[in-house]
């Protein structure tokens, strides 16, 4: 994807401390028989001590790929390129025995799943014990209790059930004794994979009030993925969303959420049933097939204000003044009015696709 | 914790009363099969060298003139008393029998768990680490030709294959090394390790190799099959990505997380297994002419002897159940989820 | 020892609805006092050997009544009994207790055969639209099963002509595209469309969907709630909406019930219950939904802990463990005890906590429910009365502090027997479920009429 602008230069402009993690046009392929799955294709961020970062889109889009992509975590057959630079370190092609290494003290991952995620033969205890002897080698069996109670505590998990096995706990316990369990180390960079989605209201808020906090108490990256836009907006810094693999849209939640620039941001907000709902929207059709995703811009068969050349030209990523970035055609004439010489003749009339998807453009 | 324990001893009295209906179950079907088998038990036994008073009199002792229903309770009470009443052709007590035999079926058995946890519990946990690799493919054959291969023609192969060379293919032990060995235990090599006699240990252990191989084989495809699904399984569970997640080392993760947890469910497996090794040593024990309880089984099943049979199979039933619930009590231990 | 409340006296929801409309005609179904209660898990077996013999009581005296055309939304966390009490409706589930009547009959009391014809007019949608169709069936079987069970198709002229048109209703059009296909080929909002083609033809007129949209994702959510409206508005349905999501049953729902462990706690016309919540439990529902404006931040008290077991509920009013403006007589139990110290222990050093931990010597004891009675052990090495002084230091503390914490009004006394601590709690009372104002009940002690 071409950038109009440097990121770096916004970043040193705004005297930012440096990012932990910057990613540099990954691409996460998937190897099927009907051919790669590019189901993160192109995708450039950065997170900074401290902050978090909410990673939204439909589903199928390419969160979850992107989040364990970075970590290194996709199944085998997996084609992985681009930068992922932590701290000076390219994580992409780095050795497994390496990136074990880091993963837990420098990179955590909290999933989706918490009923599953601890093994059933093993106390929590043991959990945290493995864990700690792991990658602390110089901690004695006391300190071990101790920073684990420690972080136990923290989550509002009581020390008098360290001993205790996973299911002797309800869902949300066990999705704190799993955040307990990443935060334990102290890792700098945590991706939370839609932490929330199998929780009750209640302790989904709870959750995501302990997530809050997080950037408060500490100086460790968040990514948090997630369905759910109003959790970005209460427990996010910045936001990406997510589109057929790519981030077609990231800045500060406030600025995205209040003045939305993608097409599909708008889309996406507008489509969302909150409490203020009085009437329904929807986008029409669904995310495309990654393995042969459309040209042009990817979201131009739903796009409501699709021209003609967004079926063949990819639109550029324009920085704006709010320091957003975004990947529209729309605002790229904006920005420059001479890119529109690449959507050729015509380019810019209205694309009319759109009024004819039906429900069975859906599958 | 109090609670895990109290939940411990609750699962332990839960099986225990399950266990009782299960006996009741088994002893009715071994009542009921030996009442349908074909001619008369008494007759036939005698070999018709008796007249027909003396029958009726054999008949008498053996409760077999009394209605069905009564045979039946006498038989529970029997049972309940652990009498399993007196064989017709040699009057042995059938209690004696399994005393004096059991020990070398028992050593058969113990061989056999072993060579097929020996066997089957590498190849499975390998086959399932590197699944669908040349060793895999290579294991599944193996462990699919063991399971298929009937037991007498495998011991009948090893025999053929070993005869004359240095591993008997025959006999519990030899002849002349076992005449001055005192039967304690009945266990024979026990025995002559008590005697103090290293040559016959020697011997005694020899004998044991090749019906335990043949006896082990039977269930070690099974085995493996089962290990492998479990450990590919338990390599997909959630809490294997997680613990990867957390930076866990990977030869860590395999055994201390996948390995495991596969192995719990092939434990319940290995106690229905029994039956099958029980099944498997009467015919072990004719192949290799072991003294085992399972060899007497079919000399008095060709002699018609129904109350020797009726305790031997009684006997192997209880066995059976006794060993399913020691292994789900195994099993409590190590599973936390089980107990509550 | 849980109390009941005396349903002879409860008063029930007004059953005549506001201005004008009284007419008891457009009644669709009443239900009253309904009981659902599941043996617990092991059968008969864990009962033998003295385990438990409880019953999860997941739905437990429900009164509500439905009125043809609106939709009635039922919402509350997991294990509130939801799914099962609009099961319960279609007589899918036996009701233990109660009555559901339903033109001129009692659900309750039928018999499978009987039930029968009544299912055509009683449709229900499930979460997963993947688990409801059979994967080895097509859609032109799927969807047109219903006609052939109630047998209300002369030939296989009719039967395609109806399947057709159910299709297009739904939005599967042209239907030909589908009648073929297997739920393999569709997305998740097209099997859910497929689902509700097969609810909606046998001509019912009440329709109970069990959490439609929640499997489905977000974009496709509204789509899948405005066909509901459409087909509302065409076909005079009836809906029960099951869900947790406070949001679409805003949007959606006519009425609202909120459903905590088994009983409603509160309940009325949904603006009015979204407007101005009066259940402590609705408030903190309310509360907790992230909302996707930027001017809101993270809340706020959230009510602490989780939705309880159901095999165990807490004493008196189910929320009270979790509730901030619990009364004295909300239903205090030991279980709350143990649940009090750990809470402090978080905030505890670990030599402190380690100090204070082995004053108790039977904490595991605590966590059972129980009576309103509790003898606390005192750890090894420790008497009873360092135990006591360590509960009253406790209670001292926290008079002072804020948010003022409820437990402590529940307990009437504490004091030394025979070298353990005894502490007794005020008896719990069940709210019951009352009329606030017109139309809007709430169980909940806050609201109870002074004296009652
Ligand atoms: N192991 C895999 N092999 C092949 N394709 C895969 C694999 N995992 C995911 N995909 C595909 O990659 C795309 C992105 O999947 P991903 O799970 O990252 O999406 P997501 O945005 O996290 O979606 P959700 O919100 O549903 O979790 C999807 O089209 C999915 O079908
Ligand atoms: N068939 C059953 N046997 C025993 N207990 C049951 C059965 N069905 C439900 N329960 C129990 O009844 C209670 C209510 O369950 P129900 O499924 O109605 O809740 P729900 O409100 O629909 O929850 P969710 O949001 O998780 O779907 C739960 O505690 C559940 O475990
Ligand atoms: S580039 Fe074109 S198609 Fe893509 S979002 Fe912008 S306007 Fe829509
Ligand atoms: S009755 Fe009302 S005040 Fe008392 S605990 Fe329940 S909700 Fe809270
Ligand atoms: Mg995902
Ligand atoms: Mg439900």
């Amino acid at each position: 994807m071409a950038t109009t602008s440097a990121p770096s230069t916004a970043a040193a402009a705004t005297g930012a401390p440096e990012p932990v993690l910057a990613v540099q046009d990954l691409r996460v392929w998937y190897g099927t028989e009907r051919g790669p799955v590019r189901a993160v294709d192109g995708v450039t961020f950065e997170v900074r001590p401290g902050e978090t970062l909410g990673l939204v889109g439909e589903s199928g889009c390419g969160k979850s790929t992107l989040g364990r992509g970075v970590l290194g975590l996709t199944p085998a057959g997996t084609a992985l390129d681009g930068v992922v630079d932590f701290k000076g370190t390219n994580l992409v092609g780095l050795s497994p025995k390496h990136l074990q290494k880091l993963r837990g003290p420098e990179l955590g991952l909290i999933f989706q799943e918490p009923m599953t995620r601890l093994n059933p033969l093993m106390k929590i205890s043991e959990h945290f014990e493995e864990a700690l002897r792991t990658h602390e080698k110089g901690l004695s069996r006391q300190q071990r209790r101790e920073r684990a109670l420690d972080a136990l505590r923290g989550m509002g998990i009581p020390p008098s059930r360290y001993h205790a096995y996973p299911h002797e706990f309800s869902g949300g316990m066990r999705q704190r004794i799993m955040i307990a369990l990443a935060l334990v180390l102290r890792p700098a960079f945590v991706v939370a994979d839609e932490p929330t989605t199998a929780l009750d209201v209640l302790v989904e808020a709870q959750i995501i009030k302990i997530l809050a906090d997080l950037r408060k108490n500490f100086d460790t990256a968040l990514v948090l993925i997630t369905h759910n836009l109003g959790i970005v907006a209460e427990a996010c810094d910045r936001v990406a969303v997510m589109y057929a693999g790519h981030i077609v849209e990231q800045g500060d939640a406030r600025e995205v959420f209040a003045n939305p620039q993608h097409p599909y941001t708008r889309e996406l907000l507008r489509s969302t049933i909150s409490l203020s709902t009085t009437g329904l929207h929807y986008i029409p059709g669904s995310p495309p097939d990654l393995v042969r995703p459309p040209t042009g811009c990817r979201f131009h068969p739903r796009c409501p204000v699709a021209m003609r050349g967004c079926a063949e030209h990819e639109p550029p990523e324009v920085v704006l003044g709010s320091g957003v970035r975004t990947a529209c055609w729309h605002q790229a004439l904006e920005a420059d009015p001479s890119l529109g010489e690449e959507l050729g003749q015509g380019g810019r009339d209205a694309l009319a696709a759109v009024k004819e998807i039906s429900v069975a453009d859906e599958a | 914790m109090s609670k895990q324990s109290g939940g411990l001893g609750r699962y332990v009295a839960q099986r225990l009363l399950l266990a009782v209906p299960m006996v009741l179950i088994l002893l009715t079907l071994v009542f009921l099969l030996m009442r349908v088998a074909p001619g008369d038990p008494v007759s036939a036994a005698a070999g018709g060298k008796l007249g027909p008073e003396q029958l009726a009199e054999k008949r008498r002792i053996a409760g077999l003139d009394k209605p069905l229903f009564e045979q039946y309770l006498d038989y529970l009470g029997d049972v309940v008393t652990l009498d399993f009443g007196t064989t017709f052709v040699d009057h042995r007590k059938v209690s004696d029998i399994i005393i004096e035999n059991g020990g070398a079926t028992l050593s058969l058995t113990l061989g056999a768990l072993f060579v097929a946890v020996l066997i089957g519990l590498p190849i499975g946990l390998f086959s399932g680490r590197y699944r669908d690799s040349a060793f895999d493919v290579t294991a599944r054959i193996f462990g699919i030709t063991t399971y298929a291969a009937p037991v007498f023609f495998t011991g009948l192969l090893a025999q053929l294959a070993f005869s004359g060379t240095w591993l008997p293919t025959s006999d519990q032990a030899d002849p002349l090394t076992s005449l001055n060995i005192e039967s304690v235990t009945h266990i024979y090599v026990l025995d002559c390790l008590i005697a103090g006699d290293w040559n016959a240990v020697e011997d005694g252990l020899k004998h044991l190799i090749l019906p335990s191989i043949t006896l082990g084989l039977l269930i070690v495809g099974v085995f493996i099959r089962m290990i492998r699904i479990n450990v590919i399984q338990s390599l997909h569970g959630d809490y294997i990505e997680a613990a990867r997640a957390r930076g866990v080392r990977e030869r860590r993760v395999v055994t201390q997380h996948a390995f495991r947890n596969a192995l719990v469910p092939v434990i319940t497996v290995l106690g229905l297994q029994v039956a099958l090794l029980l099944g498997g040593a009467v015919l072990t024990e004719k192949t290799f002419n072991w003294p085992g309880v399972g060899s007497t089984l079919i000399t008095y099943i060709n002699q018609r002897d129904y109350i020797a049979v009726q305790g031997i199979v009684t006997v192997f039933a209880l066995v059976v159940v006794l060993i399913s619930m020691l292994i789900d009590f195994v099993n409590a231990l190590i599973d936390p989820r089980v107990r509550y | 020892m849980p109390t009941k409340p005396d349903t002879e006296s409860a008063a029930r929801p007004d059953p005549s609805p506001g201005a004008g409309s009284g007419q008891r005609n457009d009644v669709l179904m009443e239900v009253e006092d309904l009981q659902v209660h599941f043996g617990m898990r092991g059968g008969a077996l864990a009962r033998i050997s003295g385990r438990g013999g409880g019953a999860v009581k997941a739905v437990d005296g429900v009164n509500l009544t439905l009125r043809r055309g609106e939709v009635l939304g039922l919402v509350g966390e997991s294990g509130s009994g939801k799914t099962t009490l609009g099961r319960t409706l279609l007589g899918l589930n036996r009701a233990t207790g109660g009555s559901i009547r339903y033109g001129g009959q009692d659900l309750t009391e039928l018999s499978e055969r009987r039930l029968r014809p009544l299912r055509r007019r009683l449709q229900m949608v499930f979460q997963d639209p993947h688990a409801s169709l059979n994967p080895s069936m097509d859609i032109r079987t799927a969807v047109g099963h219903p006609l052939r069970i109630h047998r209300l198709v002369a030939d296989d002229e009719e039967y395609e002509a109806k399947v057709a048109h159910a299709l297009e209703r739904v939005g599967l059009t042209p239907a030909e595209r589908y009648l073929s296909k297997f739920p393999s080929d569709l997305s998740g909002g097209q099997k859910q469309r497929a689902v509700l083609a097969r609810a909606i033809i046998a001509e019912p007129e009440l329709l109970v969907a069990d959490e439609p949209i929640s499997m489905l994702d977000m974009s496709v959510r509204a789509k899948i709630l405005q066909l509901m409206l459409d087909l509302k508005r065409d076909l005079d349905l009836t809906y029960v909406y099951v869900t947790h999501d406070l949001a679409s049953a805003k949007f959606f729902c006519d009425t609202i019930a909120i459903m905590y462990l088994g009983r409603i706690v509160e309940q009325g016309p949904a603006e009015q219950v979204f407007n101005e919540p009066r259940h402590p439990y609705t408030k903190a529902l309310l509360a907790a939904i992230p909302e996707p404006d930027p001017n809101r931040s993270v809340p706020r008290n959230l009510p602490r802990g989780e939705v309880p077991d159901a095999a165990k509920p807490p004493l008196g009013c189910s929320f009270h463990p979790r509730c901030a403006a619990a009364l004295p007589h909300c239903g205090w139990e030991r279980r709350d005890l143990r649940a009090l110290l750990e809470r402090r222990w978080l905030d505890l050093a670990p030599d402190e906590y380690a100090r204070e931990r082995a004053l108790i010597g039977n904490l595991d004891a605590l966590a059972e429910p129980g009576p309103t009675r509790v003898l606390v052990t005192p750890g090894r090495g420790h008497s009873a009365a360092d135990v006591l002084a360590y509960f009253r230091r406790l209670r001292e503390e926290a008079s002072e502090t804020e948010p003022r914490e409820p437990f402590w009004g529940g307990v009437t006394t504490m004091s030394e027997d025979g070298g353990q601590v005894v502490v007794e709690f005020v008896e719990a009372r069940d709210p019951r479920l009352l009329p606030v104002v017109d139309s809007v009940s709430v169980a909940c002690h806050l609201y109870a009429a002074p004296g009652a």
